[in-house]
């Protein structure tokens, strides 16, 4: 029957015409639309930019544990919009998340993660999730994402214990992820960094003095990132467990603005 | 039973003459055979006692639980046969999470009963499938509402109680646990009750080996369910098996 070539996809009737059956089927017309339309072209990134974002998260690991910590500002672009958001998240006894970037995507992430920790409690066999387990699933889930071109548009950094030693990693939006003692991503990765690996290099960090050095970061953070907010949440991670201390607050001195001279 | 053999009892789909469906009540006695299962709600949370019957030497210890966690608020104990059970369990935690990812809050157990209880009801329309043979017990505790029990049957109907029983001793169980004022007890107290109602009722003469199942959801947990702990448990247990001897002392002396 090849005599009567394709009956599904007819040829047209005229060059870039249209194909017998199809004659209404002007471009532009209504019925051009449907699911069944689409050529490669049409398909787009759903998530090209981010839009109710997050600044930087902090992790510094020390000798017993990991402290984390980020502000809890909402920014809708330049604006800075919501005052409370919290994104340092308990997951179990063993692991704290905090999150940048777009605060629905890191919603949405953790209604998931949520649900995971109660489906292993269902199971009821007493294991906990492991916090390289999460840093792990975190990488594929976000590559999945990317590789969809519809990237969840988060930072996270995982901390906790892992068979009694303190882990710490960063999973970017692309699925990339790496393990450091210090990390902070978003404009902290260019302000924080240094004064973390100070810390980091000089060795024997204890829980107080870790803490100290994050405090020090946020307040530096705030000074000179225009996304950032003088409310943080701090959290802690050890073998004892998570802890979240209530929203701390930067006291910030302007006076020092006299030093900046415009021109 | 007369009514064997009269062709109403092989579909569930089908009334008899008489008005009845013959498959759902065939559903309820085989709940009727499993181990004992009480479920008691008092001032600050509820309690699920099993008497998990164990028949064989060869089970690990631990094996074939009969309570379940549902949600991180909801427990469930079960009654009957156990592989209908677990599937009951298996709907009940996925309309668990289905409320908490569609409105972001825990489900409230009146709203879960409803969904299980249709689901258990669906399966006593049908001539292609069989009801579940099993009950189980649901229940909750919330800083709003309190503590909250429901209690579902092979025929879909469900309700609220402060006390229930099912399973072979639920008579006896249901005897015992009306001598109880349950609305003035705390939890810690039901747990040694539940206890003892589950050792008094136990037949050592039909049923040799058993296991006591505990579990509660109350205040002290911050509204998780969660198995008794250890200590406490083996506490209850220790209460419960010296309160049934004293119980057998005092029949010999009467001899």
């Amino acid at each position: 029957m090849a005599f009567m070539g394709d009956m599904m996809n007819p040829a047209p009737l005229w060059q870039n015409g249209p194909s017998p059956g199809a004659f209404y089927n002007f471009p532009g017309n209504s019925s051009t639309f449907g699911p069944g339309n689409r050529s490669a072209q049409d398909f787009k990134a759903h998530s090209a930019t981010p839009i109710t974002t997050t600044t930087t998260v902090i992790g510094l690991k020390f000798d017993k544990g990991i402290v984390i910590a980020a502000d809890t500002l909402g920014s809708y672009g330049t604006l800075a919009r919501f005052r409370d958001c919290p994104r340092v998240m308990k997951v179990n006894d063993l692991i704290l998340l905090g999150s940048g970037g777009d605060y629905a995507d890191f919603q949405y992430l953790k209604d998931i993660i949520e649900q995971k920790i109660i489906d292993e409690k269902c199971v009821g066999d007493g294991l906990l999730l492991k916090p390289r387990s999460l840093y792990c699933w975190l990488t594929r889930v976000l590559y999945n994402k990317r590789s969809k071109m519809d990237p969840l548009w988060n930072n996270y950094v995982v901390a906790g214990i892992q068979d009694g030693e303190p882990f710490l990693g960063a999973v970017d939006k692309l699925g990339t992820a790496y393990e450091d003692a210090a990390i902070a991503t978003g404009l902290g990765a260019y302000m924080a960094t240094p004064l973390l690996r100070e810390a980091v290099d000089k060795g024997n960090l204890d829980e107080q003095s870790a803490k100290a050095i994050v405090r020090k970061c946020m307040e530096v953070l705030f000074y000179r990132d225009a996304r950032a907010f003088q409310r943080y949440q701090l959290g802690v991670v050890t073998a004892d467990g998570v802890v979240i201390d209530d929203v701390a607050e930067i006291k910030h001195d302007w006076s020092l603005a006299h030093m900046i001279h415009m021109k | 039973m007369s009514s064997i053999g009269t062709g109403y009892d092989l579909s569930a789909s089908q009334f008899s003459p008489d008005g009845r469906v013959f498959q759902v009540e065939y559903a309820a006695k085989a709940v009727e055979n499993s181990g004992t299962v009480i479920g008691l709600r008092g001032k600050d949370g509820v309690v699920f006692a099993v008497e998990k019957l164990v028949t064989s030497k060869l089970y690990e210890p631990g094996a074939n639980k009969r309570i379940f966690h549902v949600d991180e608020h909801v427990g469930m104990a079960v009654a009957g046969l156990i592989s209908d059970a677990r599937q009951i369990v298996e709907t009940a935690r996925s309309e668990a999470s289905n409320y908490r990812s569609q409105y972001g809050i825990p489900v409230p157990l009146k709203y879960l009963n409803e969904r299980v209880s249709m689901y258990m009801h669906a399966y006593t329309l049908y001539s292609a499938v069989r009801p579940y043979g099993c009950s189980v017990v649901m229940g909750t505790w919330t800083e709003h509402e309190g503590p909250q029990m429901y209690m579902l049957d092979p025929s879909g109907v469900a309700f609220s109680y402060f006390g229930c029983a099912v399973g072979k001793a639920k008579q006896a169980a249901k005897t015992e646990i009306e001598k109880l004022k349950l609305a003035d007890m705390t939890v810690k107290e039901l747990v040694k009750e539940a206890a003892r109602i589950i050792y008094l009722v136990h037949d050592e003469l039909k049923d040799k080996q058993f296991e006591l199942e505990l579990s509660w959801v109350c205040a002290a947990t911050e509204g998780r369910h969660e198995l008794v702990p250890r200590d406490v448990a083996s506490e209850a247990e220790n209460t419960a098996k010296q309160a049934l001897a004293d119980i057998e002392d005092s029949d010999d002396g009467d001899m």
